[in-house]
């Protein structure tokens, strides 16, 4: 239900900013006659809102904008004249959605007001367009009023009318035609009788409860902060040469707050992709059911952190691509039946780091996109000739789907297919750097791409030495830290080749000694091995030593440097120092040339020890374990034995402000309770359910193959493996999580927490 | 007409720099280096919170690099609006010079610098070489 409010209001207050806009636009175009730029502006405006109104369930704001829709349409295609008239209906058309936002954000519902008067009205002007542009005045107070009816149930219908028409004559006469749209709807919204003063205080709460700020106010704040810690290293320097209690106290204070200021900034500007994600599934449900289609969302990588900028940017383009690939990707069930495929679609949304970019993909798994076709239909829309067409590379035809007023679809559906869409995703993923582009096979799906670049955003990352040198290695790719003894060094040679016994499994080792062309390593003890996942595999970087983790802000560097192609970027370190950010897929690749033929016995090694799953292993009891895949682990928790607390026969504990549900495994072995003073919790998530598992200490986090299990089981176990030669019981994790919530799986059903388990 | 140079020497010889291209000029500044860079890139040095090339001009010029020991200075430039740092082995006096004393290059100069040098001023006592900041900044 939150989550439901949260999109209905985001939808109210973009809105309002979207028909500001519209307003001055529609002004703008009666002394602008014909300008694309202005309608195609008005138009994705409607556009948006239609969508929008169409999936929430706003079935009369969904009327209004859709027969606005078309009249923009054929006015944008040239079909039309702009003529006063139009202009008085879109108003009209305009103040209606204005009511209706305000009725939702009131009360959450459309209210009773009666839109078919403005619908009819525009469709007069849609259908009757002989109606000459003469009798327009004469039409236009008629046409106020016959809007009236929803506005009618106040008690004073005549100042609206008279607000709003005498007004628009004047306009094309106006000089500076942008402060008359809102001179002539604020006295329409304040000719509102009393009872409305009453929702105004929700319109101010909602659109004051969150501001937006500039990115670019955000970035100088950043660089001024960063300008702040540079001049507060130098003040404790000062301050320890000098040595005066007094002047090291005050440094201590600015460092704090330094510090605190860096960490505030840094964090207005990065958010989860979760944070637009998460109003997906239900986007992808109400589009797929109407359109009659079954599609399964997956969503992978969700914790991908974006800059706030880059987020805001995203957010157009993903749900024009999530809806394109509904209604133009995923194939009906029928037909999807008589391909060959399974009756539901796919439609996977992924996130990931990938060489200092991030990457989004939005892949479906249907009838795919044929070259041929969008080569003919760009040549039947005039966008190019087909002697153009004929020399383009298929990957560049792909590109024509990014064309203004290009569009595939064989019908206008309400929620697609009017030519606007992919070139708004272009335009807004080009205004941020990035990069947009698909990859399609007729008949087996298509995937779109978008690679938004990392240069606005932060990053976590671990500072490591290597030769006396510093460099920086972004954490997303960073696994775990493993120093290396004397005693038990684990390093074993395939080959030529270093690898690193990691839990039973061969860790290929790169020396960034090597990688850089320092001087050779004399002895691994006393190294750091930093365990790296790129490219979808791992590999163990031997490092000198590790300094600390920093948050860093990549800086543009020359391209004489990133030619290298070692190199993610540059950033800056607290005390000034220059340092190059490593860019592991590259280290790993480069590693891999300079160790070719090492590589290929290396892989058939570790490729040998066969299918894994990494395990989560507790102790429960005195001498009792028990596994349970890692991947369904979202926290693990400590706590004391008080928390826990028995509702109505059932264990519970309070989570994080909630009431969560919890297993206790030593009953599930049959050992009743046996809590110590402070119990090991697995916290299980999925959507908004959570529930809570508790023993008595996590032992370890192993790989281990799970097809050895043996068959003894008992309830909510699923057999018995061998985890460094004790008996450990492999938990039916489902079937016990289902025990204390059966709504646990239903929860979302069409999300995949993916890529959790190599956190 | 008069052309404003500034000036700066690298070994024995003297060279100039239109005036208008040169942001600031420093003394040598901590800087990183870059494993693999391309020859000729000394680092990165850090100028006011802004990551800038550190080009070694002597090894652009076919000389022997600067070593540890060396103290050069720092001339900061502008390419395509971005500032890239020279490093020289002292920086002069910014010079007024008349345009009529600008000639080409001898034929004697020698091959490794002639790609580098536009022209030649000739000052009283000595030669002066206007150097192409854009060839001799892009590594």
């Amino acid at each position: 239900m939150d989550a439901m409010d949260e999109i209905v209001r985001e939808f109210v207050v973009e809105s309002y900013e979207n028909l500001d806009q519209l307003d001055s636009d529609l002004v703008a175009l009666e002394s602008e006659v014909g300008s694309r730029a202005l309608l195609s502006s008005v138009f994705r405006t409607i556009h948006t809102i239609k969508g929008t109104s169409g999936f929430l369930g706003f079935g009369a704001l969904e009327a209004v904008t859709h027969v606005g829709e078309s009249l923009l349409a054929e006015l944008r295609d040239g079909k039309r004249e702009m003529t006063q008239r139009t202009t008085d209906v879109l108003l009209t058309m305009v103040d209606c959605v204005r009511e209706i936002l305000r009725s939702i954000e009131a009360t959450g519902a459309e209210g009773d007001l009666d839109t078919t008067a403005v619908v009819a009205s525009i469709q007069a002007v849609l259908d009757g367009e002989e109606a000459p542009a003469a009798p327009a005045p004469a039409v236009t107070p008629a046409e106020a009023l016959a809007v009236e009816p929803e506005t009618a149930a106040d008690p004073e219908p005549a100042p609206a009318p008279a607000a709003v028409t005498p007004v628009l004559p004047a306009k094309p006469a106006e000089q500076a035609p942008a402060p008359a749209p809102v001179a002539a709807v604020q006295p329409a919204a304040s000719s509102e009788p009393a009872p409305r003063d009453l929702d105004e205080a929700p319109v101010r709460s909602a659109t004051e409860s969150s501001i937006r700020v500039d990115v670019e106010v955000l970035d100088a704040l950043m660089r001024h902060v960063g300008e702040l810690v540079l001049a507060r290293n130098a003040m404790t320097s000062i301050a320890a040469d000098i040595d005066d209690p007094a002047l090291v106290h005050a440094t201590q204070r600015l460092a704090l707050i330094a510090t605190e200021l860096q960490q505030g900034v840094m964090k207005t500007r990065m958010q989860p992709i979760d944070n637009v994600w998460s109003k997906v599934p239900r986007m992808v449900r109400d589009i797929s059911a109407s359109l009659g289609r079954q599609v399964r969302l997956d969503m992978i990588g969700k914790e991908t952190e974006l800059d706030r900028g880059v987020l805001e940017a995203i957010k157009d383009p993903l749900t024009h691509l999530i809806r394109n690939a509904i209604d133009h990707g995923i194939e009906s069930p029928e037909q999807r039946v008589a391909a060959g495929k399974p009756e539901q679609g796919v439609l996977t949304l992924r996130a990931f780091h990938q060489g200092g970019q991030v990457v989004i993909e939005i892949a479906d798994d249907g009838k795919g996109i044929d070259p041929q076709a969008i080569a003919a239909k760009a040549v039947e829309r005039g966008l190019r000739t087909s002697s153009e067409v004929a020399d383009l590379a298929p990957q560049d035809v792909f590109q024509l789907l990014f064309l203004p007023g290009f569009s595939t679809a064989e019908k206008v559906t309400h929620v697609s297919g009017r030519g606007v869409g992919m070139d708004v995703v272009k335009t807004k993923v080009d205004a941020i750097g990035g990069v947009v582009d698909v990859q399609s096979t007729v008949g087996v799906g298509t995937t779109w791409r978008l690679r938004i670049p990392l240069t606005l955003a932060i990053m976590p990352a671990l500072t490591v030495e290597c030769a006396s040198e510093t460099y920086a290695i972004p954490q997303i790719n960073l696994l775990e830290l493993l120093a290396i003894d004397d005693k038990q060094s684990g390093v074993e040679y395939v080959g030529e080749a270093p690898v690193f016994r990691l839990r039973g499994r061969l860790l290929p080792l790169v020396d960034l000694r090597d990688v850089l062309g320092r001087e050779p390593r004399e002895s691994l003890v006393g190294a750091v091995i930093a365990v790296m996942h790129a490219d979808g595999g791992r590999f163990g970087l031997l490092v000198d030593q590790v300094r600390n983790t920093e948050e860093i802000v990549a800086k543009p560097i020359s391209a004489a440097i990133k030619g290298i192609g070692l190199y993610a970027g540059a950033t800056l370190l607290g005390d000034g120092s220059v340092t190059l950010i490593l860019d592991i897929p590259a280290v790993a690749r480069r590693a891999l040339e300079l160790q070719e033929t090492a590589a290929d016995d290396r892989t058939a090694v570790v490729t040998d020890s066969g299918e894994t799953e990494q395990m989560l292993i507790v102790s429960v009891g005195e001498d009792r374990q028990v596994a349970m895949p890692m991947g369904a682990v979202t926290r693990l928790e400590r706590f004391p034995l008080e928390i826990l607390e028995r509702v109505s026969g059932s264990l519970v504990m309070q989570y994080r402000e909630r009431i969560t549900p919890v297993v206790d495994l030593a009953q599930i072995l049959g050992l009743g309770t046996t809590f110590r003073e402070e119990l090991a919790v697995v916290v299980c998530q999925r959507g908004d359910r959570t529930v809570a598992l508790v023993a008595d200490e996590v032992v370890d986090i192993v790989e281990c193959a799970t097809d050895e299990r043996s068959e003894v089981s008992g309830y909510g176990l699923l057999g018995s493996i061998i985890v460094r030669g004790r008996v450990t019981e492999l938990l039916d994790l489902e079937a016990t999580v289902r025990d204390v919530d059966a709504r646990f799986y239903d929860a979302q059903d069409a999300e995949l927490v993916g890529a959790g388990s190599e956190h | 007409m008069r052309h404003q140079l500034a000036t700066f020497k690298l070994d024995d010889c003297l060279y100039g720099i239109d005036v208008s291209r040169v942001q600031e000029a420093l003394r040598m500044q901590e800087h990183t280096p870059v494993p693999h860079a391309p020859e000729g890139v000394a680092g990165l040095v850090n100028l006011r919170g802004q990551v800038v090339l550190l080009v070694d001009l002597r090894v652009r010029l076919g000389r022997e690099a600067f070593t540890a020991d060396d103290e050069p200075m720092m001339m900061v430039v502008k390419v395509d609006g971005e500032p890239v740092s020279l490093l020289v082995d002292q920086v002069g006096d910014v010079l007024e010079i008349e345009a009529s004393r600008f000639g080409s290059p001898p034929p004697t100069l020698e091959s490794a610098l002639r790609d580098f040098v536009t022209g030649v001023y000739s000052l009283d006592d000595q030669l002066l070489l206007a150097l192409d900041v854009d060839l001799a900044a892009q590594v």
